[in-house]
């Protein structure tokens, strides 16, 4: 692994930050109530701004500030206004999502980011000083995230799984790569967002259709259950 | 790249207009001019490739490879246009839509277009990764487009499973930048496919192979392959008939030409290592297991659709292990399958749609006698479904015969497994088709309208592939083999 102190100032910040997304999305797996969950979100959104603004700095790359400005005003602002708006229309600010096992929840996660150690182990390093830890980091948020949509069974947490799942996602651009061309960035961050507005188009129409935001309730497809059915041409 | 611009700005310009235009028949007819115009613009400039060679430039790559899949994805789109007009007025009187969701309709179905088009004719494999995805945004609305309980719980898992699925990809998109920015002197340019494809030979080998693997399993996750292929009988059951022809004839298709587009990236970064076909070896493990498992979920289906969706995962499984296999001849057949397959099955779902129309159910129990009470969509039926199980002289029967020469000649001992595959799907799908076709008919069961114009002419264009393909037509797919496995097959 890299020795810490040959860094310079910034590339450490990088490093604390790049830890504390880790951490961020630790917290996300294990809390429970939604508006908190929100929170944590866009504390992770945050912390993501500010490690792309300090590569940035490192780097004197001008368009990596656009993305941090963008992911500022999405991850941190505007998604998690949109799901906290949300939250409150279908009155479910209160609710809490039963955890089920949460340490067995932590050891999967510990498990998965030692396994992220694991598959970065061959990557060389090329001239990037801490890609490989960055690129464990984020594969370890991707899958934090992957794994939180798998155990969590309400559909606002499974949502901000997904979006966390992006976050690594960009945090890997970011940190290893000095981020993609501007294009394709604007174009993630385009499809983030319709992502998110259909996300809450689809709030809705699952809480019309089974009265509820519960994952486990939408079962109604499989193989053995189409003997009576309404016609869908 | 006048004409390419047609293409891709009808579409786009489609998505906004046919949200503004208020009345539903009126946005059916544009909706068909616009499809009309994307083809007619698409085979001008296959004409123009034909005679002066691909080019690239401005973002854009145009070669073999992927100009018959923009005709194809342009003739489709026109096919399915043409009957979906009529087919989506008569869901909005039976009020099964509001005419603001018919709206949504016809400018989604341009979106997807959009983003298709745009997939197909990107240079950068970034833009590719954000037109795939777009084009899961676009659909997902269509799938649920009834609101039925069944249909957004289907949009719901296709939105998650696919969000997720490509998710990764995007990851493996990273690691391949991370490997290639450093390669090229333009940073911007370090995602340009055809620049990165002169570098190969320099790329990091551990870094490209993990890559792939998130990469097969990303737009794996779209083209169906097993275990990732649970969204796929949901979204296509559940969405309207001219979404599921158009999700199967062309999304898979697209996400599937995106692998093979990131394996020959693989292929030469491996050469020199110790395992230079991984990239192969998987898609050939992932395509197998596909098609076999398929293969066997055909017997066990209930709902027509699902059904045929099951047969769009066995024929998309087919095509990975083919190109993964790798080679001249295995490349052209899969390329080949390709093309015959979105033509059979878009044009089957077409006559599905009709089919459940008459029985009022999609349920395979309840859906008897129709030679008896339509003849074209008994028919239809029975036909399409003959040239999707391979049957000759249908154009299936050519490109799977060649699969499984190519299998002969490389991996002699899977050739029995592929045979017992496709003889287990036949009779999967003809124990059902049997009695849907001839069964007794039910009472009160009386015809519809239906335009069996689309479902004749694809049928008729696989038959003639089946008995001879084109010069032309084999030029191109000779050429794209040649950019595909270096080789060329003629």
């Amino acid at each position: 692994m890299t020795d810490l102190s040959q860094l310079t100032l910034l590339q450490q910040m990088i490093f604390v930050l790049a830890a504390l997304v880790l951490l961020s999305s630790f917290i996300l797996l294990s809390q429970s109530r939604l508006t908190a969950s929100i929170h944590s979100f866009a504390v992770q959104g945050a912390l993501i701004a500010l490690i792309t603004g300090f590569v940035a700095a490192v780097n004197e790359t001008w368009h990596l500030y656009i993305s941090a400005l963008l992911t500022l005003s999405l991850k941190t602002l505007l998604i998690p206004w949109m799901l906290h708006r949300q939250v409150r229309q279908l009155n479910m600010e209160r609710q809490i999502d039963n955890i089920l096992h949460p340490a067995l929840l932590m050891l999967g996660g510990i498990v998965l980011v030692i396994f992220s150690y694991w598959a970065a182990l061959p990557i060389e390093r090329l001239d990037v000083a801490e890609t490989r830890n960055i690129v464990a980091i984020s594969l370890s948020v991707v899958l934090l995230g992957l794994w939180m949509m798998i155990v969590r069974r309400q559909v606002v947490a499974q949502v901000l799984g997904f979006m966390s799942m992006e976050n690594g996602l960009f945090l890997a651009a970011i940190a290893s790569t000095r981020g993609m061309p501007l294009v394709v960035e604007l174009g993630v961050a385009f499809d983030v967002l319709v992502a998110a507005v259909l996300f809450g188009v689809f709030f809705f129409h699952i809480s019309e259709s089974i009265e509820s935001l519960d994952v486990d309730r939408l079962n109604l497809l499989s193989e053995n259950k189409q003997e009576t059915r309404e016609p869908t041409p | 790249m006048i004409l390419l611009l047609v293409i891709l700005g009808s579409a786009l310009l489609g998505i906004v207009i046919l949200a503004l235009i208020k009345q539903p028949g009126v946005a059916g007819w544009v909706n068909l001019l616009l499809s009309g115009l994307q083809l007619a613009a698409a085979a001008a400039l296959a004409y123009d490739v034909l005679q002066h060679g691909g080019f690239h430039g401005y973002s854009f790559n145009i070669d073999a490879f992927n100009i018959y899949l923009v005709v194809l994805t342009t003739f489709v789109g026109m096919t399915t246009s043409i009957f979906s007009r009529p087919y989506m007025m008569q869901v909005l009187q039976e009020r099964r839509v509001t005419s603001r969701r018919l709206r949504l309709y016809h400018s989604m179905f341009q979106g997807f277009q959009f983003t298709m088009l745009l997939a197909l004719t990107t240079d950068n494999l970034g833009v590719l990764w954000v037109a795939v995805e777009g084009a899961t945004l676009a659909t997902v609305l269509l799938v649920s487009l009834y609101r039925t309980p069944e249909s957004v719980e289907a949009a719901w898992k296709y939105f998650i499973l696919c969000g997720v699925g490509i998710a990764l990809a995007l990851f493996g998109t990273v690691l391949v930048y991370f490997t290639t920015q450093h390669l090229v002197s333009n940073p911007d340019e370090g995602l340009t496919w055809s620049v990165l494809l002169q570098h190969t030979a320099e790329m990091n080998p551990t870094v490209m192979s993990l890559a792939f693997v998130f990469l097969l399993v990303g737009y794996g996750t779209k083209v169906g392959l097993v275990p990732m292929h649970f969204w796929l009988p949901d979204a296509h059951s559940e969405g309207p008939t001219p979404v599921s022809a158009v999700l199967s004839g062309l999304l898979l298709n697209v996400a599937l030409y995106a692998l093979v587009r990131f394996k020959m990236l693989v292929d030469g970064a491996l050469e020199e290592s110790l395992h230079p076909d991984l990239a192969g070896w998987l898609m050939m493990g992932f395509g197998l297991l596909s098609f076999s498992v398929a293969a066997l979920s055909l017997h066990r289906q209930r709902d027509i659709k699902r059904m045929f969706s099951y047969s769009s995962i066995e024929h998309m499984g087919l095509m990975t292990f083919a190109f993964g296999i790798g080679g001249s001849l295995a490349t052209f057949a899969a390329l080949l399958h390709m093309l015959v397959h979105s033509l059979t099955k878009s044009a089957i779902f077409v006559t599905v749609g009709h089919a459940s129309h008459i029985a009022g159910t999609q349920a395979i129990e309840h859906i008897r006698g129709l030679i008896r009470t339509q003849p074209s969509v008994g028919w239809g039926l029975l036909l399409g479904v003959a040239a999707i199980s391979g049957f000759p002289p249908f154009g299936i029967f050519t490109s799977e015969f060649l699969v499984l020469s190519a299998t002969m000649d490389s991996w002699p001992w899977l050739t029995g497994i592929l045979l017992g595959g496709l003889v287990i799907a036949f009779a999967g799908l003809f124990r059902h088709l049997h009695p849907m076709v001839y069964g007794a008919v039910p009472e009160h069961q009386s015809t519809v309208p239906a335009n069996m114009m689309p479902v004749t002419l694809h049928l008729l264009l696989v038959l003639w592939l089946g008995l001879a393909i084109p010069a032309f037509l084999s030029g191109w797919l000779n050429e794209a083999t040649l950019l595909i496995s270096g080789e060329g097959l003629l």
